[in-house]
């Protein structure tokens, strides 16, 4: 099977890469760009451990092929942070113990970051719909809803 | 081993809540998991899983793989030695079947390739003719008369002649005169209970990169609970010494029990060392549904007698666990934990472990217990309804104290049942209102937990800062509480000590991360190899000052002069003996190697609200508190963040969670779409309350907190469930459909 | 001489005794003595056992010291999730 070339923008770095039209975005992420922060949880959409955005979209990078990054751009776990500067999001996690084991925490990122940036004073019910297609089975999910709510607040003061 | 001054000791460290040490690796996507790990020249591994429950293979022909574009080796069972006793021999049959599938999922043989693609390409080259056999997944009916056998000559000596050869093991326990007992209760009730098989749900699937040459030298990553436990099993059924095989733990993403064992490592090596190449495997999920151990399915009948006046006079049980196509369902904790909360003179307990079609189970979280509470608690809730008793009040009565005799047989050190139990009665939540259809439960739930073998070392460095190697893969937090506990042993600050999960080759052996037992018995190892390192430092101190060892003492991480004769010295810092420890002995590490036995039994009391719709049968949860004693909290918001999780676990397993097979013995929902764990909108908050009655086995008196938050969900929802809905539930998961038809049943009596 | 209690299932192997007296100073003694006294335990003992010794749950270190006043019972080795 041929390869395809594909050209895209990921964290804001021009990427070009080539791969196997069966590849998932999330194989390519992971095995040719060595971006590893994206899991496969389930590889079919269930989990949200893979969570990217495109073009400003949340995706499960599983159920996207590789080939239709063509032209997109591209974010991921590894671009939420400025530099050194953790992210208020990254932050909050840490200081509220959202996370466990830690495996489902770069899509919850990714997936909280989307929704602060769409709305930054969300409701707890607002927050565990947006959420619920990211599977955490360590937290029973009250420390994150703390830490994402805390983020929020704390966006909004400074902004 | 005493408790060194836990009741009236001031912490500085051990109690606060500093931010952990793989934190920001874990949120910015640079924490390596088992499935990050890659070498150069590494092939992809994939396995052939059976589809039917039980048959026979009659022909394994894998010549067209072998031959395939990219394939570099194909492996069966007889690439594994052969002379495996005991329960290395079930995890080799387990991991690659040998002329006769037991489960939908077997593996049967695998391949490594030069990419995914190629590796899955060649699996459908591999030709298997199967002979289907008559199979068998429900654990009362793997019992029963003419239930096809799945491996004749299993049992042991503990099981009854008579029974059906899928009985494989039993066990009894209790004391008093049950028949006794029940003639002194006022109401006797007598009910059964099934459980579905749940799986562990870790959202990380097993993930292994292998290389083992033919010089009979090995190196394995895999996501585990047990690095050396790893080791040992692996070594064993390829054949090599343990020792050639260094085993490191990649971060693991979840575990819960259900990576305390292995599956797809033996397989990687064995693939490894045919093609002379590393090799990787990465499981999908429906391989972790279909192969990896799901916990026990429960058939349970419990009959407990009480006065009038709440008094329970005698409990008995009859609990079948099936723990898949192989011994070992935790048949026997289930018998244990049951009647543990309470102080009875009469109990009996018998359980049996069954064999079914089925993957084999793997531990979840304090196996056995959940199941055993659900059973147990539920009668008690309905006696206290029947007899219109408070549930808190009932269980306070009868609770289990220290100098109890527990139903497993010794009498209780110091524990914390009561002190959990008045912590929920008075908490808001107890007496807060309920709406139309809600309604209230309450359970307390039991385990044991564990020490086991422990090895540490702790190393200082010149600059005075301290590196701890430990060998328990951290599946929570835990490295976060062991830099707690040597800072606080040291009297140094928490950012002075770095925690690393030390490989194979590098600390004597350690037993899995399991049991709740890495804060207890890590944490000891933590202390005492800080002891270690105090007397060495206290030693150079003295040397220096060329006084006795006796005359210097270590207080705020410092060496100081004491006692008469001690002399006027300036105190030397831990970081200043340091700085000198090339010219004055050499490096200084502090160690402890051995096996404590201290891990203090906890307990915990649970208050659920949940609302349930007569319409539908859906069930919510809207109000959880969760009261268990710690012991003590070295690092509270992981102690929370385990009681919360254990709450999320059991309202799953309570309410959506279940193995689902066909008539044809095939998994019907190995995929997350199907088989529903909690979402966020699913949960309410988890409020927690941490209740310290300190463990006399530990220096600060820690108890374990993973497992015992997963034993009273179950019973507490389904109480609150049930006096919601005004009828008993007595099967799990109570999903809609039972809750409608156990309202139709309801409706059906009473009219 | 020290009482050992045995769990209901062992008690058919000791000819249906509760309690076995065996000469032990340790928990390996206690171990060894049942064996010694009762050969029918041997494969369940194998098969991984705790000893209780006045309340403490002992589940690996045979070297405990065990006195005749000692309540020892025995319990189905530990294990976890």
């Amino acid at each position: 099977m041929s390869m395809i070339h594909v050209r895209t923008t990921i964290n804001g770095d021009a990427t070009e890469f080539v791969c196997d039209p069966r590849e998932t975005m999330l194989d390519v992420l992971r095995d040719r760009l060595a971006l590893t922060g994206a899991k496969e949880g389930c590889g079919t959409g269930d989990c949200g451990a893979c969570s990217i955005t495109l073009d400003g979209q949340v995706v499960c990078s599983c159920l996207m092929l590789a080939a239709e990054a063509e032209g997109t751009e591209i974010r991921t776990v590894e671009g939420i942070a400025e530099g050194e500067q953790l992210h208020v999001l990254q932050r909050k996690f840490l200081e509220h113990a959202a996370l466990q084991c830690g495996i489902c925490t770069p899509g919850i990122l990714v997936a909280s970051k989307a929704l602060l940036d769409e709305n930054p004073d969300p409701t707890e019910t607002e927050i565990r719909y947006w959420l619920a297609g990211n599977l955490c089975r360590c937290t029973g999910y009250d420390k994150i809803i703390r830490a994402v709510t805390d983020a929020a607040a704390e966006i909004r003061e400074t902004q | 081993m005493a408790l060194d001054d836990a009741a009236t000791r001031e912490f500085k460290v051990v109690g606060t809540r500093p931010v952990r040490p793989d934190g920001v690796d874990k949120v910015t996507g640079r924490a390596r998991f088992g499935a990050d790990a890659y070498a150069p020249g590494m092939l992809h591994g994939a396995i052939l899983r059976s589809p039917h429950a039980h048959a026979r293979i009659l022909r394994l022909d894998t010549a067209a793989a072998k031959a395939a574009p990219g394939v570099k080796a194909v492996v069966t069972r007889k690439d594994f030695a052969e002379g495996q006793t005991g329960e290395n021999w079930n995890v080799l049959e387990n991991i690659m079947a040998d002329g006769k599938v037991l489960y939908d999922g077997h593996a049967v043989a695998a391949v490594a390739a030069t990419s995914v693609f190629a590796a899955r390409d060649a699996l459908k080259r591999i030709v298997v003719d199967y002979e289907i056999l008559p199979h068998v997944t429900d654990v009362d009916e793997a019992m029963t008369a003419g239930a096809p056998v799945i491996r004749g000559g299993t049992a042991d000596n503990s099981v009854p002649d008579s029974m059906h050869p899928n009985v494989v093991r039993f066990h009894e326990n209790g004391h008093g005169d049950v028949a006794a007992g029940f003639a002194e209760a006022d109401l006797v009730l007598e009910e059964s209970f099934r459980t579905e098989a749940t799986h562990q749900g870790y959202i990380e699937p097993h993930a292994c990169l292998a290389q083992l040459g033919p010089d009979g030298k090995g190196e394995l990553w895999c996501c585990t609970q047990g690095h050396f436990v790893a080791a040992k099993t692996c070594a064993s059924l390829l054949g090599i010494d343990a020792s050639q095989l260094r085993v490191t733990a990649s971060e693991i993403g979840g575990g819960f029990g259900g990576k305390t064992t292995v599956f797809i490592e033996p397989v990687a090596l064995a693939l490894s060392r045919k093609a002379n190449r590393p090799v990787k495997i990465v499981m999908d999920r429906t391989e972790v549904f279909r192969a990896t151990g799901p916990t026990s399915s429960a058939s349970m009948d419990v009959k407990i007698g009480m006065t009038r006046d709440g008094r329970i006079t005698a409990g008995e049980g009859s609990f079948r666990l099936q723990g898949g196509a192989f011994p070992g369902a935790p048949m026997e904790f289930t018998a244990m934990c049951a009647f543990a909360p309470y102080n009875l003179d009469n109990i009996r307990a018998s359980a049996w472990d069954v064999m079914c079609n089925r993957p084999k189970q793997a531990a979840y979280r304090a196996p056995g217990s959940p199941m055993a509470a659900f059973a147990v608690e539920s009668v008690i809730d309905e006696l206290c309804n029947r007899l219109g008793l408070d549930p808190i009040e009932v269980r306070l009565k009868n609770a289990s104290r220290e100098g109890t005799r527990a139903a497993f047989g010794p009498r209780f050190q110091r524990i914390g049942l009561v002190e959990t139990l008045e912590a929920a009665q008075a908490h808001p939540h107890y007496t807060a209102p309920l709406g139309p259809n809600q309604g209230r439960g309450v359970s307390c739930g039991f385990w044991f937990n564990h020490a086991g073998e422990t090895a540490v070392s702790l190393a200082l460095a010149e600059d005075g800062t301290v590196s701890l190697s430990v060998g328990t893969p951290d599946i929570g937090g835990s490295r976060a509480s062991m830099c707690q506990m040597a800072a606080e042993a040291l009297g140094i600050s928490y950012d002075k000590v770095r925690t690393t999960v030390a490989d194979t080759a590098t600390l004597g052996y350690n037993d899995v991360s399991h049991g709740s037992r890495v804060t207890y018995a890590s944490g000891l190892a933590t202390i005492r190899a800080a002891e270690d390192t105090i007397e060495k430092l206290c030693a150079r101190a003295a040397a220096q000052w060329g006084i006795d060892r006796e005359a210097v003492v270590w207080e705020d991480g410092c060496a100081r002069p004491s006692g008469p004769n001690a002399g006027d010295f300036e105190p030397l810092s831990l970081a200043k003996i340091a700085s000198r420890m090339g010219r004055t002995g050499g490096p200084i590490v502090g160690h402890y190697e051995a096996t404590p036995e201290g891990a203090g039994v906890s307990f915990a009391t649970h208050l659920v609200d949940a609302a349930v719709d007569p319409e539908t049968g859906a069930t919510k949860v809207i109000r959880y508190t969760v009261v268990q004693d710690a012991g003590k909290a070295i690092h509270p918001s992981y102690v929370e963040g385990q009681y919360q999780g254990g709450a999320a676990q059991g309202i799953g397993w309570a309410l959506n969670e279940e193995y689902v097979y066909g008539e044809d013995g095939r998994l019907q929902n190995p995929g997350f779409l199907d088989y529903r764990i909690p979402v966020a909108s699913d949960l309410p908050m988890i409020d927690t309350v941490i209740v310290e009655v300190p463990n006399p086995g530990h220096p600060y008196g820690v108890r374990g907190v993973g497992e015992t938050s997963i034993c009273p969900p179950l019973a507490a929802i389904a109480n609150a469930v049930s006096n919601a809905a005004g009828v008993r539930l007595r099967e799990l998961p109570m999903s809609p459909p039972r809750i409608l038809a156990a309202l139709d049943a309801a409706q059906t009596d009473s009219g | 001489m020290v009482d050992v209690v045995l769990w209901g299932s062992l008690r058919p192997f000791a000819d249906g005794q509760e309690i076995v007296s065996v000469e032990a100073a340790t928990v390996g003694d206690v171990l060894a003595g049942l064996v010694a006294a009762h050969p029918g335990l041997k494969p369940q003992i194998d098969a991984g056992v705790s000893v209780a010794v006045d309340g403490r749950i002992i589940s690996s270190a045979l070297g405990e010291p065990v006195r005749p006043d000692s309540e020892v019972v025995l319990m189905q080795r530990l294990k976890g999730g």
